[in-house]
């Protein structure tokens, strides 16, 4: 039989034992009732109870057995299977119809039942970040056995080459040896975040001290919306914005200076993310120089400062750990961008300082490597896994201290709504 | 050393300078923001405008028995190159499927070939002189116009511009988005209730918080990498399909919606709990019938953006395959399938150039159901938003 039609045979049968349950525990526990005893619960509470210990056993036997199967490759014919969670189910109702008894809390029971699930759901994301952690840890232990890490993380030259045809078994007398020296990507990575934060921080910034300290009310509550657009707009519309308008015109500027730039040059992938990180920063920041105590600016007005000296002497500096922390999650945003380097910026792994050259990224590499056509255990399409670990630490770390940041600002001045 | 008045006055002259200087240097931030979304925007328009109107020519086209055979004899030969081959090729089908076709010979409008498209609008285009001329000549006569552009929004992929739509993509994402919302919704409604709700305030439920906060900081790549690593190459989910592609987008939906439910949870007052448990309610009663209903608007509201932001998303599904060529629109969750952002790289990678219009004619539609959805939002919360 197919696993389709078991899964529907599994949910039938299930749905009419559900049904069953329900109204032999709803019927026996109004017979209870019109007895004249006493109950801990409703009749509708029984009979969800009985649900519940029906279905309950049944899937849980029934998703255990399919999860053996799947991790250990256990062959448990999936008959004996839907037999044996039926078996459970029938066992389950037996036992929910018997406990219908005026002792009984039902909805105790229920609300216990409830509460796991819940907190099943919670440990959800749990899981899911070590999945993460575990899918990128194992493909990239695969890849440092056949590459070494110190190679990996100091050599300078990245070239996949003939990687794939060792892979495949037909690796060539005399084909250059694949090389995995990841700095070049690196240089690339940085290179691009570092030009993104040069335009992000500035305007995002000032942006911020303009709708905090100086924008009428009217202005503040039309501008954030209109800023967070930015952050809205999906990456890959952004991508194709650098690659067919940003980067001719770049390449245009600079022929203009007698200067020669590649059309995947660094520069219009970089001022794109810098512009689409800009809401990250104004946004955060706008919030923490809100909350510099007011009593501050007026100490500092008091002493006869203008109000452009106690910006920049009092208020800025009280809100500096906000602020980093604003420029850490944005930079951790550019660092792990991928659509827009994707298609604006180069394929060549470059280790220039010149930001017209074209350059790479470690995202760039990641996509171009699972992309290809190549053995999922080829060195290539593992080395993504390998540079998707560097990736999660870095971005995970400036995560961190970011939080940590903001955790102190918020100690600092007892502020409750960051 | 005393100043004289003139030159303490001159001093606070420069700093009340200084002060004005700053509140100009960052409003003009402020606008360099708005300035680059004004000609983001008009960049898009202009570009992707002309996606919305195609090329159609007016030709004699002869149902002979030797079209029904080769195509191409349908038409005649002068104009024969303005005509799109994507609807030659259709021609058999139909004669096929209406037999009395056969024989007749009629003028009709027909889609022209997307050089003829790209001649129209007066962009670069690859036809040689003669062409021209003949197209100039069908253009006095009126048979030749640019029309509204209904298989941009019916038909799927195709490699001859004249022909791609965006039909097909469209179909994935709602499947897509249909898987995420399925699974990301319950699951993160349930994580805020009982992070909210239900958990004692200790070590793990912490662990669980910041765990979250974390998740929606991760590069979404790695959200790929996961996706292909644990659901396609473990549990043999199939790759390119909707269901992959849904899943990989909840996990990175989830922290979204488990915060913004957190949020609306908090902000029902607790005298509602209390007086819930006044009368006598369960834990799970007083969520069930008087928090969460009063909380759903703002959990609507965060469900809605994170979807959008769902919808915009491409790195993690390029990674889980879902950029194929994908040229029928279908509706299964387990085949293949691209979504609309994954359809717009895919397009921009083309090298025809009449696919730049068609990739911005994407993105516009893109954006607009964005906008539309976040706009959605936004009503929502203020319509029932309600202060305590």
């Amino acid at each position: 039989m197919q696993t389709n039609q078991i899964l529907a045979l599994f949910c039938g049968t299930l749905l009419v034992l559900g049904l069953i349950a329900f109204f032999l525990g709803r019927a026996k526990a109004a017979k209870v009732r019109a007895s004249g005893t006493a109950m801990y619960a409703q009749p509708d509470q029984y009979a969800w109870f009985s649900v519940l210990s029906t279905a309950g056993p049944a899937i849980l036997v029934g998703a255990l057995g399919a999860f053996v199967m799947l991790l250990a490759g256990a062959e448990i014919p999936t008959l004996y299977l839907l037999a044996a969670s039926l078996v459970v189910g029938c066992a389950g109702l037996a036992m929910g119809i018997a406990l219908v008894r005026p002792e009984f809390h039902a909805r105790k029971a229920i609300e216990r039942v409830i509460r796991f699930f819940l907190a099943g759901a919670a440990l959800i994301s749990i899981v899911t970040t070590f999945g993460i952690l575990v899918s990128i840890v194992g493909e990239a232990i695969r890849f440092f056995q056949m590459q070494s890490f110190w190679d990996f993380i100091t050599g300078t030259t990245w070239n996949p080459g003939a990687s794939f045809l060792e892979a495949a078994g037909r690796a060539e007398e005399g084909a250059s040896a694949a090389q995995f020296g990841s700095v070049p990507l690196f240089a690339g990575t940085f290179m691009i975040t570092l030009v993104a934060m040069l335009v992000a921080i500035p305007v995002g910034l000032l942006a911020a001290i303009y709708m905090a300290e100086f924008a009428p009310r009217r202005v503040r509550t039309l501008a954030k919306p209109v800023l967070e657009v930015l952050a809205g707009i999906p990456t890959v519309v952004y991508g194709f914005f650098a690659a067919i308008t940003v980067a001719p015109i770049i390449v245009d500027v600079a022929g203009f200076f007698g200067l020669d730039a590649s059309f995947n040059n660094a520069l219009a992938p970089g001022v794109v993310m810098g512009i689409m990180i800009i809401p990250f920063i104004s946004s955060l920041s706008d919030d923490v120089i809100n909350s510099v105590p007011d009593s501050m600016r007026q100490g500092s007005l008091a002493l006869g400062m203008t109000k452009g000296e106690t910006i920049r002497d009092v208020v800025v500096p009280a809100a500096l750990p906000g602020i980093i922390s604003a420029s850490l999650l944005a930079m951790s945003r550019a660092l792990g961008e991928t659509m827009i380097v994707v298609m604006a910026a180069g394929m060549r792994p470059n280790l220039t300082a010149n930001p017209l050259e074209d350059m790479t990224t470690v995202t760039v590499r990641i996509v171009a490597a699972l992309t290809g056509d190549q053995e999922f255990a080829s060195a290539e399409t593992l080395s993504a896994f390998a540079l998707g670990l560097v990736l999660f630490v870095v971005t995970l770390s400036l995560n961190l201290v970011s939080v940590i940041m903001i955790r102190r600002f918020r100690e600092k001045y007892r502020i409750n709504n960051l | 050393m005393s100043q004289s008045f003139d030159e303490i006055s001159a001093q606070l002259r420069r700093r009340h300078r200084k002060s004005a200087r700053l509140k100009w240097v960052s409003m003009g931030a402020l606008g360099l923001a708005g300035l680059f979304l004004v000609l983001f925007f008009a960049d898009m328009l202009v570009k992707g405008l002309p996606a919305f109107q195609q090329a159609q020519i007016q030709v004699e086209v002869d149902y002979s028995e030797q079209a029904s055979q080769l195509p191409l004899a349908a038409v005649q030969e002068d104009v024969r190159p303005l005509v799109s081959r994507g609807y030659l090729r259709l021609i058999p089908g139909r004669m096929e499927d209406n037999p009395d076709l056969l024989g007749t010979t009629r003028m009709e409008w027909v889609l022209a070939d997307g050089q003829v498209d790209q001649y129209l609008k007066g962009h670069h285009s690859k036809l040689s002189g003669s062409e021209q001329t003949v197209v100039e000549r069908l253009v006095d006569q009126g048979r030749a116009e640019l029309r509204f552009n209904t298989t941009f929004f019916t038909s799927g992929d195709s490699k001859m511009p004249e022909l791609a739509g965006i039909a097909a993509a469209a179909m994935g994402t709602v499947l897509t988005l249909l898987v995420t919302l399925a699974v990301s919704f319950p699951i993160g409604v349930m994580t805020a209730v009982y992070l909210e709700e239900f958990a004692p305030d200790n070590r793990v439920t912490q662990l669980i918080e910041i765990n979250i906060n974390n998740l929606a900081a991760i590069p979404s790549i790695l959200f790929g990498l996961l996706g292909l690593a644990i659901f396609i190459n473990f549990f043999g989910v199939p790759r390119s399909s909707p269901v992959v592609g849904g899943l990989t987008l909840a996990l990175m939906t989830l922290p979204v919606i488990i915060i913004a439910t957190r949020t609306a949870l908090r902000s029902v007052p607790d005298s509602i709990r209390h007086a819930a448990f006044g009368v006598g309610c369960s834990r799970w009663q007083v969520v069930r019938d008087h928090v969460l209903p009063l909380a759903m608007p703002g959990i609507m509201t965060g469900s809605i953006i994170g979807l959008a932001q769902a919808m915009g998303e491409t790195a993690p599904l390029i990674i889980v395959g879902m950029v194929a060529f994908i040229p029928d629109v279908g509706a299964t969750f387990t085949e293949a399938a691209t979504v609309l952002p994954a359809q717009i790289f895919t397009w921009a990678g083309e090298p025809d150039r009449a696919f730049i219009e068609k990739t911005s004619g994407g993105i516009l539609v893109l954006l607009t159901v964005l906008i539309t959805l976040n706009a959605t939002a936004v009503v929502l919360r203020k319509k029932f938003e309600r202060r305590w």
